[in-house]
């Protein structure tokens, strides 16, 4: 059992694409799925001449970030040059800031298997996308689409604080969260826009130094981050139980294989040569700007979670689902200013509302009827006007249609009957028709209960307040 | 006298007058082109059809009483380092050859704006890189006054098409002395602007943060002129500064009496030509005569300054150059064999030796565990330069100094010593370094008649300063008026 000797320890560095309009140093769009090498200009192609002027905007963001994320906003930060030659990168470096980036020292904490647990930040830098290399689409050439050259990223660099594959996926889940909470980044894996890097190593237990790391380069979704780390932490154990070392490499993860394999050596290792960036002046952010922007900050995923529990008196099972998506949130407080059972609304959300959402699409924000009308259809089975199950098809023509809820239940016929005299006319009927049942049941038979309620309600096709049925049912079988 | 020996003053008020059309002046020096450019090799390449549109253009403008300023109609010419949109641009380099820009540099956007016809494309050293122009993957450009030399690098074909008379004023740029060296060496005035001063949007870099586009012509009067079109913030450059800008022309006639003229120990170097120094110290005199106080400072930190600058400079080179790799402009090599290979033999034929001198040096200075020792440390040096100039400036308007330390040296004299070449640099550079302006202009010629020139360096942003103090000298002598013997 040599894995169960070994304590891993995992740093992520996260690539974030910041949901900016334009660029980072030109005006070109930064929408995805353009043609080729449409979303280009001198500037982004890197022709001779051309300069870098800054997207305020990102700024913004990466301060946005940092003040999320507890870390120090530097005032002072510089651009440096990252130099390697690759046929997408245009003009054979790459715009980043190195020693002395935007946002410093930060925490996030995470709920993970063992509780609470607070993962530090160590730096977040905004820098500039490379474009992207077509290698299928002619057997004898390469091709370079330059469409998301210049697109601005942030490079969130975690300290190695993880100890194992599902800790790391924590970790990455809790700061997508946190991101798409800022609107400052989509969350999409598939379309890359949300990537990560892990640096993984494993020691003895009871060792005080970390162990050789490696570093597996652009993992891009949750699934693979947690099979390529625990991949990487059984090859590492089983290179050092059997007598050996593990080299200082990048690695890629081979999904198909589910395995890990090596891209570069140390020796192969890429000397960047950077260098403050000529063309762009050091970065200056006042106390003023950070300010504004903290007052701008939204509520974030945990401190929501916290706020429903205490505010709506939810259990943290309902909070947590609520509050994982900003709009389903929101959404859900919308309705709560019209419906004051908050229990009951949020069974109807984690139930009927994400159901159909799931079943038939949509989002919270698509939806064609009112948070009144919501409120309203809740409150007509609260006051028994339907029933639950009655509330649940109005629901449904509510999602298709957008229409009232009080003119759905008029147009079906659906209102409930709480009329003490009618009610007991039909117990009656039902009583006299099965004689023989009620006399069994009053012997001591008492699990027919249920089937009086079954032929009272059928004969009121479903219409018959329970309650009163109920009632009247024992008060006739002497209960 | 023929209209191409106008100054470009002088022109603009023959077409203000309507004496003289812009597709006349146009067509002279196309034709004085065409009489002497095969001597001396200014131009790369012409853009007869552009400029002949522009100053149609232009006339069309004036009859309607419409002009677009006071310079409209006045045929000029640039660097090869400035991207003209649909003429092809190389920087003299055989990497860029084909390189047909699809936009235009901002100030080559200025001089259209202003209406002024752009003759075409001038010669320089490779990428900006030389002293004496021989760097230039097309051949040489030789001096007016005397075509067995060099006009000086790396503007020299800005330099020389203005002492041959083919143009009325050009752009040049200017990294280490790269205007000012040429002017002295030809007998034109050439000012390296504040840095930021001109924007450097569309100037194919050499070294960014000395990089400073400036303009050339044959008297104070006529860089004023240019400084006027040229002096403008651009929000396309990050480094371009949003100071006022003043009227270069207004104050040019001012004088010298009052002004501290500050004379700096160090800049008279040993290995100075006597000539030259001579010269300059009767300028020195001169100076004095008109009312201005010479005062004696130091700079200490000079000696550094050649050292510090052929450190920082290729350093930026070898980023800025990298993006010449034959994927997407340009030259590319054929039959390669892989990526790799592809790079390598782009860049091995595309660029010259002193390029790829430059781009080694730069390479080795910002590798890891060499960064600390001579790009951080070049750094340092920097700044105590340019505390050097605060200081001097706290005491004096302006300093006055050599621009060259020697004449116009033969062509291939110094090709095979680079280090020797280095020093051709070497009164020009801490300017640079420090980001101010400085001025070259006529103070003189030597007995076998090559030009001399003095040196001016400014605060910043006193770009006005120093072209009144140097008018204030032309105004004392014929030297600008002086003709090239071709």
């Amino acid at each position: 059992m040599p894995l169960s000797d070994f304590q891993p320890v995992i740093g992520l560095e996260v690539h974030a694409q910041l949901l900016t309009n334009t660029k980072i140093f030109c005006g070109c769009s930064t929408e995805f799925g353009a043609a080729p090498n449409q979303n280009t200009c001198p500037v982004c192609l890197g022709l001779p001449g051309v300069l870098p002027v800054l997207n305020a905007r990102v700024v913004e963001y990466a301060i946005r970030t940092g003040l999320a994320l507890g870390c120090t906003i530097n005032k002072t930060s510089v651009w440096s040059r990252k130099n390697y030659f690759y046929p997408d990168l245009p003009k054979g470096y790459q715009i980043t800031q190195f020693d002395q980036p935007i946002c410093e020292h930060g925490t996030l904490t995470v709920d993970m298997a063992e509780g609470e647990k607070v993962i530090r930040v160590r730096r977040i830098h905004m820098e500039e996308d490379a474009g992207k290399s077509v290698h299928d689409a002619s057997a004898s050439e390469s091709l370079v689409d330059l469409n998301r050259a210049g697109v601005p990223l942030l490079e969130i660099v975690g300290d190695p604080d993880l100890r194992s594959a599902d800790e790391a996926v924590d970790y990455l889940k809790a700061l997508r969260d946190v991101l798409v909470y800022l609107g400052v980044n989509d969350g999409n894996m598939e379309e890359g826009s949300f990537r990560c890097d892990a640096n993984v190593s494993v020691m003895r237990k009871g060792a005080t130094a970390y162990g050789q790391r490696v570093e597996l380069k652009n993992i891009n979704s949750f699934r693979f981050v947690k099979q390529a780390i625990e991949y990487e932490i059984a090859r590492q154990v089983d290179v050092i139980e059997s007598g050996g070392k593990v080299d200082q490499e990048t690695r890629l993860y081979d999904p198909n294989k589910g395995v890990t394999r090596s891209m570069r050596s140390k020796e192969e290792a890429h000397d960047y040569r950077y260098f403050p960036e000529p063309d762009l002046p050091p970065l200056h952010v006042t106390n003023e700007r950070i300010d504004e922007v903290a007052k701008s900050l939204p509520e974030l995923p945990r401190a929501k979670v916290t706020r429903f529990m205490s505010q709506y008196g939810l259990p943290a099972y309902d909070a947590k689902i609520l509050c994982a998506e900003r709009p389903l949130a929101d959404y859900f407080e919308a309705v709560a200013q019209h419906f004051k059972d908050y229990k009951r609304l949020s069974n109807w959300f984690l139930g009927e509302l994400l159901r159909l959402l799931k079943d038939e699409g949509g989002t919270v924000t698509t939806l064609r009827f009112s948070t009144v009308q919501f409120a309203n259809l809740l409150g007509a089975v609260e006051k028994g006007t339907i029933s639950a199950n009655a509330g649940k098809d109005v629901f449904g023509e509510m999602f298709r249609t957008g229409k009232d809820p009080e003119a759905i239940i008029a147009e079906k016929g659906l209102a409930q009957v709480s009329d003490v005299g009618a009610i007991e006319a039909v117990v009656d009927e039902v009583l006299a028709k099965n004689a023989a049942e009620v006399e069994k049941y009053k012997a001591g038979k008492k699990q027919s209960y249920g089937f009086f309620v079954g032929q009272v309600m059928k004969a009121m096709k479903g219409k018959g307040n329970p309650a009163l049925v109920n009632e009247l049912l024992k008060k006739k079988l002497g209960d | 006298m023929q209209l191409t020996d106008l100054t470009l003053l002088e022109l603009a008020a023959k077409l203000a007058s309507g004496e003289v059309t812009s597709v006349e002046a146009t067509q002279a020096c196309l034709a004085r082109i065409s009489q002497v450019d095969g001597k001396v090799k200014a131009f790369l390449r012409l853009d007869e059809r552009g400029a002949l549109a522009a100053a149609e253009a232009s006339d069309a403008r004036r009859k309607s009483g419409n002009p677009h300023g006071p310079f409209d109609g006045v045929p000029v010419a640039v660097k090869d380092i400035f991207l003209t949109e649909g003429v092809e641009t190389t920087c003299a380099s055989r990497i860029l050859k084909g390189f047909v820009p699809p936009y235009d540099a901002t100030p080559v956007r200025l001089l259209k704006e202003a209406g002024m016809p752009i003759l075409g494309k001038l010669n320089q050293d490779e990428f900006a890189m030389g002293s004496s122009n021989e760097s230039s993957a097309y051949g040489p450009c030789h001096n007016p006054w005397d075509v067995t030399r060099t006009p000086g690098g790396s503007s020299g074909g800005s330099a020389a098409a203005l002492a041959a008379r083919e143009v009325f004023g050009t752009l040049g740029t200017d990294t280490g002395g790269s205007i000012r060296q040429p002017a002295a060496l030809t007998n034109t005035v050439g000012l390296k602007p504040t840095y930021g001063r001109v924007s450097r949007y569309g100037v194919i870099s050499y070294a960014s943060s000395l990089d400073a586009p400036g303009p050339m012509a044959r008297t104070v009067g006529d860089v004023a002129a240019l400084m006027k079109v040229l002096a403008r913030h651009d929000p396309l450059d990050s480094t371009s500064a949003p100071a006022d800008v003043p009227d270069y022309l207004a104050d040019l006639e001012q004088g010298v009496a009052g002004l501290k003229l500050g004379v700096p120990r160090e800049y008279f170097v040993e290995g100075m030509d006597p000539e030259v120094e001579a010269s300059v110290r009767s300028a020195l005199k001169e100076y004095e005569r008109l009312g201005a106080t010479l005062v004696d400072v130091s700079l200490p930190h000079t000696k550094y300054a050649l050292a510090t600058y052929y450190l920082l400079a290729p350093a930026e080179a070898s980023s800025n150059l990298a993006r010449y790799d034959g994927v997407r402009y340009g030259h590319r090599a054929r039959d390669v064999k892989g990526l790799k290979d592809m790079y390598g033999m782009t860049r091995d034929e595309g660029f010259g030796p002193e390029v790829k001198r430059r781009i080694m040096l730069g390479t080795y200075a910002l590798s890891a565990g060499y960064y600390d020792a001579y790009y951080l440390k070049a750094q340092k040096v920097r700044t105590l330069i340019r505390e050097d100039f605060t200081k001097a400036f706290a005491q004096v308007d302006a300093l006055v100094t050599p621009t060259s330390p020697v004449p116009a040296f033969k062509l291939g004299e110094k090709v095979n010593d680079p280090l020797s070449m280095y020093l051709m640099d070497v009164c020009t550079l801490p300017c640079n370094l420090a980001g101010l302006p400085g001025l070259s202009l006529p103070c003189g010629f030597t007995k076998a008649g090559l030009p001399i020139g003095l040196q001016l360096m400014g605060r910043p942003f006193d770009e006005a300063k120093l072209l009144r103090i140097a008018r204030a000298f032309e105004r004392e002598h014929d030297f600008t008026r002086r003709l090239a013997p071709i």
